[in-house]
């Protein structure tokens, strides 16, 4: 899993409550054998005026001018400011899967649903929770201002604006530590790299025909 | 201090480390791989920039997509595209991370199950996963076999071990002698039918007693094979000389002086005889009759003489409930004879009922015969290319074929239905493959789960038979 532990980058503003998951990533791209290359069906409906396929090329799609990630002015955005509820609906892990491709960090929230919040850690998002005023003077901020940053520091558990002001937020801090370190359930099984090692050499011993080849 | 069973020696030689609330790191001698659950895994180990920990004890085939009939090539010409592309890519994965792959055409691709204890990748005393319930089939060979995700495969690969937590002893005992005509497949349905589909839940059910010694080794397979099905996600038989005899001189057994000491090792791989099982289940062997599923769940079993159920003789109401619904699946009458269901399709073959004695028993009871004209189908699918060269040898093919039946390339083929293998809705079809869930087999199919001789049988009678009166 990928670290995180500071970034600065252009902030995308999703204006609605109880996106789901369905929203996030259409049933239709659950077929795939892969969990990455998600990231251009990520939104398909809203993003595009087709219907998606799995596997087909999405580059000659006609797009739905109006929606935020389609405006120049949001290219390139790693921050998703959205309303409450997010990821909301099934469980699916394509649903993380689709962001972290498209390239999202970073959630800011007032609240998610579990699973979504869950599966994000996993894959290497942060999703952070702030009060629903402070967000709301996000929006307003970043549609006032075209190429709006926000630097997010989870080593200090802030968010810093371009004006220099902070905000803080909080993390649980197991799940802070497995992504300062980029650790999933592999990661931290490799931190016992030493035991397995250890294990092996003596297995080695016992049943050298297991290490035959 | 109480002896050991065959689970907990086999969990404690594997043990990396455990932490204090019992979960444990285990480690795992053999990893086996298929098309379906395995490319999530190896995307996931190229994202984080990760290599295999020990590549070499990974073995990778393809089987659920694969067809059946005459190839016309490689993968590239399988019809279905979302069946091409998975094993395409496993094919591409196994290149690319240098992990041995027995691809279509080899004559040793087949059934994951089949394949590893034929090749001798999958021995006594190791630990066994494959991102596949049946891989409890391997704990016939008194191998840690089980079952496991895909993001569990990936963790598997990267670090060689598995997070478990130890799971209860369960013994299954049966004595007594088999009747003539009673194979293993009725064994293991008969336990199913006793103890429920949830009856070994949380259990490494270890099965023991004279019917197992008594029992060959691909025998044990079918019986652990299912043990899933009764809710374990482990199945184990006791390491005897029938299973080294099994193991020596196959592609993958140790040789030489490792042969040797592996085998004064796996004389250890048995359940000490004071050893203490948290759950023990008995029966007697010889009470045993050839078995027939009649409904949507494989606990949904009868005695071939046994009549279908009657939901208004069921005094649980959801039980009741789960008749009725299941006498409308499968187009059933309540209190009608077993015997009397028509068989319209016949499928040979899947990772429970595929491996040469299998075949060699349905041809016993369809030589010289021809199957009924009310059969519109019965096919024969071997598990390996392997079995399906042994059987060309022995003549098998040409007593299934002038039986009737089609003779086809190895594969998962019908079990599930992922390539162009599927049962059509509304028919009945008597199958040796481990799963009568609806629409299993294809939508709408109504599946029939029995041993190959029973399978055979109907397939001649068109309908369902003791095949005793065929002996
Ligand atoms: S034969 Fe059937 S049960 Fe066995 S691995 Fe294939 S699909 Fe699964």
């Amino acid at each position: 899993m990928d670290k995180f532990v500071k970034l600065t980058a252009i902030v995308a503003p999703m204006d609605r409550a109880n996106v789901d998951t369905d929203a996030i990533i259409p049933k239709q791209f659950l077929k795939s054998i892969k969990r990455s290359g998600f990231g251009p069906n990520l939104f398909d409906e809203w993003r595009y005026e087709d219907v998606g396929q799995p596997d087909a090329d999405n580059s000659g799609r006609p797009l739905r001018k109006d929606f935020v990630l389609n405006q120049p002015r949001y290219q390139g955005a790693k921050i998703l400011l959205t309303r409450e509820n997010f990821g909301c609906g099934s469980s699916r892990e394509h649903a993380p899967w689709a962001l972290k491709d498209y390239g999202f960090d970073v959630i800011i929230s007032p609240s998610y649903a579990d699973i979504f919040f869950n599966n994000s850690f996993k894959n290497g998002i942060l999703p952070i929770i702030l009060d629903d005023k402070i967000v709301d003077a996000l929006f307003q901020e970043v549609y006032a201002t075209e190429g709006y940053q926000l630097t997010v520091d989870l080593q200090a558990q802030q968010i810093i604006k371009p004006n220099g002001e902070t905000i803080a937020f909080e993390v649980d801090s197991f799940r802070r530590h497995c992504l300062l370190h980029g650790l999933d359930d592999i990661g931290l099984t490799l931190q016992h790299q030493e035991d397995i090692k250890a294990y092996e050499a003596k297995r080695k011993q016992q049943a050298p025909w297991l290490f035959a080849n | 201090m109480a002896g050991k069973t065959l689970y907990d020696k086999l969990w404690d030689a594997h043990v990396v480390r455990q932490e204090e609330d019992g979960t444990a790191l285990i480690y795992i001698d053999r990893q086996l791989l298929h098309e379906v659950t395995s490319p999530q895994a190896f995307e996931g180990l190229r994202l984080a920039h990760r290599k295999p920990w020990r590549v070499e004890t990974n073995l990778a085939t393809c089987d659920h997509n694969v067809p059946t009939t005459e190839l016309k090539g490689g993968p590239e010409t399988i019809e279905d595209p979302v069946s091409r592309i998975q094993v395409i890519t496993l094919g591409k994965n196994a290149q690319e991370f240098g992990i041995t792959e027995f691809g279509m055409g080899d004559p040793r691709q087949g059934i994951v199950h089949v394949v590893g204890p034929e090749e001798g990748a999958t021995l006594p005393g190791m630990t066994v996963v494959c991102g596949d319930s049946h891989t409890a089939t391997h704990g016939a060979l008194g191998a840690l076999a089980h079952g496991i995700g895909t993001s569990e495969v990936e963790h598997v690969m990267a670090t060689q071990c598995l997070i478990q937590k130890k799971m209860k002893n369960m013994l299954v005992k049966i004595d007594g002698k088999l009747q003539p005509g009673v194979t293993p497949k009725d064994v293991v349905l008969a336990i199913i039918g006793k103890i429920g589909t949830a009856g070994g839940t949380g259990c490494a059910m270890e099965f023991g007693g004279q019917v197992f010694r008594d029992m060959s080794v691909e025998g044990r397979m079918t019986v652990c094979n299912m043990a899933i099905e009764a809710g374990a996600r482990v199945g184990l038989v006791g390491v005897d000389d029938k299973t080294v005899e099994y193991v020596k001189g196959r592609p993958f057994a140790p040789k030489g002086e490792h042969w040797d000491l592996a085998v004064e090792a796996w004389k250890e791989l048995h359940s000490d005889d004071d050893a203490k099982f948290d759950i023990v289940v008995e029966m007697d062997g010889s009470k045993i009759e050839p078995q027939v599923s009649w409904g949507t769940s494989p606990e949904m079993v009868l005695d071939i003489n046994g009549m279908v159920p009657n939901p208004d003789k069921e005094t649980d109401p959801v039980k009741a409930n789960g008749i009725r619904r299941a006498l409308d699946y499968m187009g059933l009458k309540a209190d009608m004879p077993v015997k009397d269901i028509p068989v319209e399709y016949v499928f040979i073959g899947s990772c429970t009922n595929s491996r040469i004695e299998d075949l060699r028993a349905a041809a016993s009871v369809l030589k010289g015969k021809k199957i009924s004209d009310k059969v519109e189908l019965a096919i024969a699918v071997p598990g390996s290319g392997l079995v399906k060269q042994q059987a060309e040898q022995e003549g098998l093919d040409k007593i299934f074929i002038e039986a009737g039946f089609e003779w086809r390339n190895p594969g998962c083929s019908m079990c599930l239905a992922m390539n162009a293998d599927r049962l059509p809705a509304g028919k009945h079809c008597a199958s040796t493959s481990n799963r009568n869930f609806e629409g299993r087999q294809g939508a709408g199919g109504r599946t029939h789960l029995v041993s190959p001789e029973m399978a055979a049988a109907a397939a001649v009678a068109g309908h369902f038979v003791d095949v005793r009166d065929y002996l």
